[in-house]
């Protein structure tokens, strides 16, 4: 554990893993929400880190800021702030660990041994609002605009689904 | 700073969501370890977009680019799927998944 980086990504690590295994682990709704969103927090500081500003500020924005605003408004209105889970079958939730652990395990060999350019720790500009936004504007203009359709048909289709037919 | 210790902390954040899809039966909390998996990828793709920025590649900044996508994919995909949970608790008074099942026959 040498220089200051890798310290902070050590604690960013840590808070981000605790708080998803709460989002799992914890029983009542509104709890695993709040534990998500310390999650989010930890992952804008890895974006920080990695001199990501403009994902970082945006990462917060939807996911902390709107997201997560929708999910807890979801569960406020259909006042599912308690445990509702019977849970009758354990055996399930035993199989659901192991077949996750089985996979990280999995996962991890087959990556451990990848060799990679080096991350330095120098400064570049490439996440910087000016230069995403010559990429977007330039190379991406068409997977913009279908998004903002996307985001229109997503808009028109909760509305419809949502709605009390009479 | 390897990349290593960034994929690390992707594939456990991800297999963290696997596991909570697997064992919860709350669909709102199923939906949220959705929301971990993206996560855990758009994680690795800034990772990755530094790195080969660092290696001197000048187009690493399509990477930050298919992250905003993915999150704008993520908050479309919220809106529809809450509207759906809502329109299942009306009908059936529950999220329990178990209950869906009856779609099956």
């Amino acid at each position: 554990m040498g220089s200051i980086q890798q310290i902070i990504f050590m604690v960013l690590s840590v808070i981000a893993l605790a708080s998803a295994l709460g989002v799992v682990l914890s029983k009542n709704p509104v709890t695993s929400v709040l534990c998500l969103i310390v999650t989010f927090f930890a992952i804008a500081g890895h974006y920080v880190m990695m001199n990501a500003q403009f994902l970082a500020v945006v990462h917060i924005i939807v996911y902390a800021g709107a997201i997560m605003v929708l999910f807890l408004y979801v569960l406020m209105l259909m006042n599912l702030n308690a445990e509702l889970e019977p849970q009758k079958r354990n055996w399930l939730k035993y199989a659901g660990a192991i077949s996750g652990g089985a996979l990280l395990v999995v996962l991890v060999a087959a990556l451990r041994d990848a060799s990679m350019p080096a991350m330095s720790t120098a400064n570049n500009d490439i996440g910087l609002v000016h230069n995403l936004g010559m990429v977007l504007f330039r190379q991406y203009v068409v997977p913009f605009e279908v998004s903002s359709i996307l985001f229109l048909s997503a808009m028109i289709g909760a509305v419809v689904i949502g709605r009390k037919e009479d | 700073m390897p990349v290593q210790y960034y994929i690390f902390l992707s594939i456990a954040l991800f297999c963290i969501g696997v596991m909570g899809v697997l064992m919860r039966r709350n669909a709102i909390i199923i939906f949220m370890c959705i929301e971990l998996m993206l996560n855990a990828v758009n994680l690795l793709m800034v990772a990755f977009s530094k790195m080969w920025a660092d290696a001197g590649r000048v187009d690493a900044s399509s990477a930050q680019l298919f992250v905003f996508f993915i999150m704008v994919v993520a908050a479309a995909e919220v809106a529809i799927g809450l509207a759906i949970i809502t329109m299942v608790y009306r009908n059936t008074h529950s999220v329990d998944i178990n209950i869906l099942n009856r779609l099956k026959n």
